[in-house]
């Protein structure tokens, strides 16, 4: 960052805060009016959705926006590249599976098992990663994923190469039948935005603002009084917690737990949704993660993989939207930000 | 222990491999003064301050801060317990705005840094002290400007800013002049004579008209040790220092 003397003339002095502060409460930014129009909108269309497109694919894509807005609350706002999101995904997969067919346990505590298996995972992978820096932390977390997957493959409960199939999907709360697609929807639905909202106010709250203070300037942040390792550490065991429950749900919307979700593949492929869609917006992952699926399904029939087509989709968007898809969005909205 | 001392080194040493940065430091800061930390390029004084702030282990030697021992504090207990430095690179938030800047070093002292379910909302009380910062810094026009915009000198201002939200007991400034053109210069040292008033400073700086301007007491670095102490008129006039400095190239 060097001085000159024209950056000293594109200083935005910022008036309309200044207004808006001046009268006793901060400005609602633009970034948060926009949020609010794009809930506003979208909502209702998620409600009506399953009436024009198959309700299973939405659910799929649900659990992976679920997954995609996880992750980035670790990379977006915390800065913090993990490569072993996987285990955390695939790992309460096997749980929630086992638990509603093995145990029998009803749909909303054989999901919470999925959570609360990536809140385990998240501890122990945050407490061993979190003390090591950028691509050091990205292969401790490889690492640890990596052998989620090996016990997965071999543990007994798991089914090895079959995984664990026909996993009941039981009633909600005793009254609602899940084997109905559409009010399976609707339950996953309800959760996924009540995750959702936990993020979005995660990332607007006292701690989401020191926890994107040592994002960007770590050194400065210690020097402030923050133990940077405790709310690194926080935003990790959420983000796993989140992705935990977002494998759970996959788990029982397919009734299936299998190797593609501990595989190392899948935390590829949430790093792609996260920054095809714009890592560090509150909806890009979203996006990311719709398209990627929406992708999966509907060019499975042509002859390319589809793995190329992502891929080159993936190198267009490095070349030409660095940002991400919302987050190109929202500069074009906001022409005075770098 | 001595009571006008607030800061003290015994013996502070510091060896990269074999190569010995800082050598036996002695160093006593007296409360409520400004003391310089000088000395030519690669004396020693930028891992000194380091060693203070706790950003790097002493290999040897003792701190005491306050009459208590902090050699072995974390970086950020010594913060907490008023110690707070700044960093020789301006170091503010970029992607904040300047009142952000200086709300998140205020909420600190709020307690509820790590509740992530609850609205910002809940440290609305603290925006009226955080534009009084602002405005003590002179920044009062940029208050909704992103930190990484301003000027080099303003950000200088807006560090102390945020320093000074946490009402530090002693600051310690790394080359607070370092990049600032005359006319910030004039202002930084201002400011910093101002905030100096009920607090200790302890700076690295280059720049000998500040240094003679500001301080109190100077200490000077040679080869990681300590060569004198004194004042400006004292410390100026010593022939090794003159020595020192014409050995490697200053005047």
């Amino acid at each position: 960052m060097t001085a000159t003397s024209e950056t000293a003339e594109r200083v935005e002095t910022g008036a309309g805060a200044a207004d808006a502060a001046a009268a006793g409460r901060p400005s609602m930014s633009l970034a948060k009016k926009l949020g609010w129009a794009v809930a506003i909108v979208a909502v209702p269309l998620l409600v009506v959705a399953p009436h024009y497109f198959y309700p299973v694919f939405l659910m799929k894509a649900l659990c992976f926006a679920l997954f995609a807005s996880a992750f980035n609350l670790l990379l977006g706002f915390g800065g913090l590249l993990s490569f072993g999101h996987a285990a955390f995904f695939g790992g309460a997969a096997y749980v929630s599976a086992h638990a509603a067919k093995v145990w029998g346990l009803p749909y909303e505590l054989a999901v919470l098992m999925g959570a609360v298996t990536g809140f385990g995972l998240g501890l122990v992978f945050g407490a061993i990663a979190i003390r090591r820096q950028g691509i050091y932390f990205a292969m401790v977390t490889l690492a640890l994923a990596q052998m989620v997957y090996f016990l997965a493959l071999q543990l007994p409960f798991t089914g090895g190469e079959d995984g664990i199939q026909h996993v009941p999907r039981g009633v909600f709360l005793g009254v609602i039948d899940l084997n109905d697609n559409l009010n399976l929807y609707y339950v996953t639905l309800g959760i996924f935005l009540a995750a959702f909202w936990l993020i979005y106010r995660t990332v607007h709250s006292p701690y989401g603002r020191v926890l994107k203070a040592i994002r960007e300037n770590e050194p400065r942040a210690i020097s402030l009084g923050y133990d940077v390792d405790r709310f690194k550490l926080i935003a990790f065991v959420l983000s796993a917690t989140l992705a935990g429950l977002a494998g759970g749900m996959k788990a029982i919307v397919f009734q299936l737990a299998s190797l593609t979700d501990v595989d190392w593949h899948m935390s590829g492929e949430v790093v792609l949704m996260t920054l095809l869609g714009g890592m560090g917006t509150i909806f890009g992952p979203a996006v990311g993660a719709v398209l990627v699926v929406t992708l999966q399904n509907y060019l499975a029939r042509i002859d390319i993989p589809v793995p190329v087509i992502i891929g080159a989709i993936f190198v267009v968007c490095v070349l030409l939207f660095r940002r991400g898809i919302v987050g190109e969005l929202e500069a074009l909205l906001k022409p005075r930000r770098r | 222990m001595t009571d006008g001392i607030i800061l003290q080194t015994r013996g502070l040493t510091k060896e990269f491999r074999g190569f010995v940065a800082v050598d036996g430091v002695d160093l006593a800061v007296r409360r409520h003064s400004i003391h310089a930390l000088i000395g030519p390029n690669g004396a020693g004084k930028t891992t000194c301050f380091n060693l203070l702030t706790k950003f790097l282990k002493p290999t040897a030697g003792r701190i005491t801060y306050n009459g208590r021992d902090i050699t072995g504090a974390s970086p950020a207990s010594i913060s907490r317990r008023g110690l707070v430095r700044s960093f020789q690179i301006s170091a503010v938030f970029p992607h904040m705005t300047v009142l952000e800047n200086v709300l998140v070093a205020l909420q600190r002292r709020s307690g509820v840094s790590f509740q992530f379910w609850r609205s910002l909302a809940c440290l609305d009380d603290l925006h009226g002290r955080a534009r009084d910062l602002v405005e003590a810094v002179g920044l009062s026009e940029y208050v909704g400007a992103m930190a990484g915009d301003l000027p080099y000198g303003r950000r200088r201002a807006l560090e102390i800013a945020t320093t000074l939200a946490l009402d530090p007991e002693m600051m310690l400034l790394d080359e607070p002049m370092a990049g600032l053109g005359q006319e910030d210069i004039g202002r930084i040292s201002a400011l910093i004579r101002r905030v100096a008033a009920n607090r200790t400073v302890l700076m690295v700086e280059h720049n000998m008209k500040v240094v003679a301007d500001l301080s109190d007491r100077i200490t000077v670095l040679q080869r990681g040790a300590v060569l004198t102490e004194g004042t400006y008129e004292e410390v100026s006039a010593d022939p090794q220092v003159i020595q020192a400095y014409m050995g490697s190239g200053h005047a």
